[in-house]
């Protein structure tokens, strides 16, 4: 199968066999395997100019013009050879300083040795593959964030999670990985069915998905009220649950989906194995429903039975959630937290923790008001992780002169007994609220 | 209750933490017998605690009240006596997720200081992971073990009281995961590469100082490690407040303003700013971040083994 990455197009059959991390160098189509380690480019040159005062930028330093770099490309030579006639094609080069020779050379490098390196899938390398790629699929939550999130919602082996995410699956894999397998997660989801691109990529054994729920976020209310039946699901959605469990079967066979890594950064083709993935996927669905039509009668008896095992799996869901005993609550999402935080937290066991993320501070803001008015929470904390990266090299070491601009916002808590008496709770709040309101006194008086 | 699972009723032996407020909680061990002094008066552990629900609010003798908490490691960070610095959950966030840790995982760590990062590794480690923990100073060697055993997870745990950058983990070839935070790790990366597994794993070093992170950055290159990445996390936190500043009195005659529809302040609607016109000024919510935050803990360089 043909997969392309970063401008590049191979397959990945050479790669099969090889531990991950190892690194593997292009050819023309296949993949080849070069050492771990590759030699240093001798650059013999150890002749350095000191500072740049000579040095004229007159557009003519590099003798080589591009008619002759492509006729080099074209056949078929090494990219390291590539670089080594750059480096002495350079009128400037030997003039450089050191420092700016090595940034020459890693700059060349990059551009004309492909190396790719596979590696194994995480939460680290997907979530922060999502933050490079393809940020609007998980609402800009930056993997510092997330990881804050698994954090201060004490996920761990042997917990009752609910989950409500619409950030392509990315938020249920990083728990599920937590969560090893044990206990059980409770997906609310939007619309048809929960959307799982990101935690299939995982490569999860089937084992983890014996004890993943997932409940219709439409049928939250009838829950909560007691009117819940699955008479009244709508059937339209069960084609859709089927092309999703039949996909997650696919990825299932195959396990291992592999990430590549780009040897510098860490991102990766990850995002194009998946589309290919896909495209493969509805091929082979369109012809199931090539057979499926040939075979009408089966089909719909398969349908019918279909049908049952998820209504069957959904009024088990419904039980889990009554029993109203969560440990634990983590809201990812494009909507509006609020509505979400009020309804699920119903679900939640007193004394266990709850994360809300939100790309903008203020819908939090509202939240966090409306929380306060509810009760039952203690600890509320409106928080944002700032993120630096560092260039640590000898006598070159300073943060990184790109920095992520934000990564959303996390409301986290946690909850406790809710006061069934009125005045009782009025009294509560009046203490929780003590400081915080003369604290606004001050804020008022500088104002003043 | 056990810092590794969750359990509904408070018990005999059990750590709890008591919650006080705004900010304002610490930890206790509940005894049959015993009392706690607050500030909202005595709670007596026979009758007020064991037995309750985790989460319960609890009356205390002068008509007050507290809740009490379930432990998590979280909390226990923020309530722990200190026997050294230590390590925040912001921090520790970020090494459990860059370490890629997850039950199961093997990790080994020096040193084990005041045990705040133990106490989550061994949370998400657990059932079947393990962490190996090495501390050269006894007393304190000794006082983890302790509190480990009061926690309930001392089966998921090993202490060793020794010095790490000269005789390792105690351990080889069988780590996920490595963390040192330590004054000189560069001296401890070759028995780091010796504890982790022969098919890789990944390391994170914890300094103060960028020179240490440099001398750190060196040796790991040195030992073949690759992917050798240097990051820093800031955490700020917001209070929010509904914020209320003035209208300047341009010298505008009212009516103008009173058709303009703003109506007195509505505090069903935050976020949004509305005006009353009475006091002439103009309300809203905001997110005020603190008057200080920490600027620095560390700097995190974290790396692979392959």
């Amino acid at each position: 199968r043909k997969i392309i990455f970063e401008k590049q197009w191979f397959y990945l059959d050479n790669a099969i066999g090889h531990i991950y991390g190892t690194t593997f160098e292009v050819t023309s189509g296949g993949n080849l395997q070069p050492k771990q380690e590759v030699e240093e480019t001798t650059t013999e040159t150890k002749e350095a100019g000191a500072d740049n005062r000579n040095i004229v930028d007159d557009g003519k330093s590099q003798k080589l013009t591009h008619d002759d770099i492509k006729a080099l490309k074209d056949k078929g030579i090494k990219g390291q050879e590539i670089v080594q006639q750059l480096i002495e094609n350079s009128t400037t080069f030997r003039d450089k300083t050191e420092f700016a020779q090595d940034k020459y050379i890693k700059k060349k490098k990059k551009k004309y040795e492909a190396v790719i390196t596979i590696v194994k899938p995480s939460t680290r390398i997907l979530s922060t593959m999502y933050y490079a790629r393809e940020p609007g699929k998980i609402n800009h939550l930056r993997y510092d964030t997330l990881a804050q999130m698994l954090t201060l919602g004490n996920i761990r082996a042997g917990n009752k999670m609910i989950v409500m995410e619409t950030c392509a699956g990315l938020v249920l894999g990083a728990v599920m990985e937590r969560m090893g397998g044990y206990g059980s997660i409770i997906q609310m989801y939007p619309g048809a069915g929960p959307v799982r691109a990101a935690t299939s990529c995982f490569g999860f054994p089937k084992l983890f998905f014996d004890n993943l729920h997932e409940f219709p976020l439409s049928k939250m209310d009838s829950l909560l009220s007691g009117t819940f039946s699955t008479e009244t699901l709508p059937s339209e959605p069960e084609e859709n649950a089927l092309v999703e469990e039949e996909s997650n079967g696919l990825t299932d066979e195959k396990q291992t989906s592999l990430q590549e890594t780009e040897e510098e950064s860490a991102t990766d083709a990850a995002m194009e194995i998946n589309q290919t993935e896909g495209q493969e996927k509805m091929n082979i669905n369109a012809e199931d429903v090539e057979l499926k039509e040939n075979t009408d009668k089966e089909n719909v008896r398969e349908k019918q039975r279909k049908q049952w095992e998820r209504r069957k799996k959904l009024i088990e869901t419904a039980a889990l959630l009554r029993e109203k005993n969560a440990d634990g609550l983590i809201v990812a999402s494009k909507f509006h937290p609020t509505p979400l935080l009020l309804s699920l937290l119903e679900f939640v066991a007193p004394s266990r923790p709850f994360v809300v993320y939100c790309q903008y501070k203020e819908p939090l803001l509202e939240c966090y008001t409306k929380l306060r008015e509810r009760g039952g929470v203690v600890n509320l904390k409106l928080s944002e992780t700032w993120l630096r990266n560092y260039q640590v090299l000898p006598d070159r070491s300073h943060p990184r002169l790109t920095m992520s601009g934000g990564g959303g916002y996390l409301l986290s808590g946690i909850t406790v007994v809710l006061d069934k008496g009125n005045s009782d709770s009025s009294n509560a709040e009046a203490l929780q609220m003590e400081e915080p309101s003369s604290k606004r006194c001050k804020v008022q008086d500088l104002h003043c | 209750m056990s810092f590794v699972e969750y359990g509904d009723t408070i018990k005999d032996g059990d750590t709890a933490i008591v919650f006080l407020g705004h900010e304002s909680m610490f930890p206790i061990k509940v005894q049959h017998g015993n009392v706690t002094q607050t500030k909202y008066g005595v709670i007596r552990h026979s009758t007020d605690l064991i037995g309750k629900k985790y989460g319960s609010k609890v009356t205390c003798s002068k008509g007050g009240w507290v809740f009490i908490l379930h432990p998590t490691p979280e909390l226990w960070t923020m309530n722990l006596p200190h026997r050294t610095q230590i390590l925040y959950s912001t921090d520790i966030s970020m090494i459990t997720m860059m370490l890629e840790l997850k039950p199961g995982s093997i990790v080994c760590e020096s040193g084990t200081g005041s045990g705040s990062l133990s106490h989550a590794l061994i949370r998400t480690v657990a059932p079947t992971g393990h962490l190996y923990t090495v501390e050269f100073h006894q007393q304190r060697a000794e006082k983890a073990r302790e509190e480990f055993r009061e926690h309930g997870v001392e089966h998921l745990v090993t202490v060793t009281n020794q010095d790490v950058c000269k005789n390792g983990f105690g351990v080889s070839n069988i780590a996920d995961a490595v963390f040192l935070d330590i004054p000189s790790p560069w001296e401890a990366i070759g028995h780091a590469k010796s504890a982790l597994k022969a098919e890789g794993g990944r390391i994170c070093s914890f300094s103060p100082c960028i020179e240490q992170v440099q001398r750190t950055c060196l040796a790991m290159e040195e030992y073949g490690f690759t992917e050798i990445n240097t990051l820093e996390i800031l955490l700020r936190v917001y209070n929010v407040r509904t914020i209320s500043l003035q209208i300047p009195d341009l010298g505008r005659a009212t009516e103008d303003n009173s058709s303009a529809g703003f109506d007195s302040s509505n505090p069903s609607n935050p976020g949004s700013p509305s005006t009353n016109l009475q006091q002439g000024t103009v309300q809203f919510k905001s997110g005020v971040p603190l008057r200080e935050m920490v600027g620095h803990t560390g700097y995190l360089t974290f790396a692979t083994k392959s």
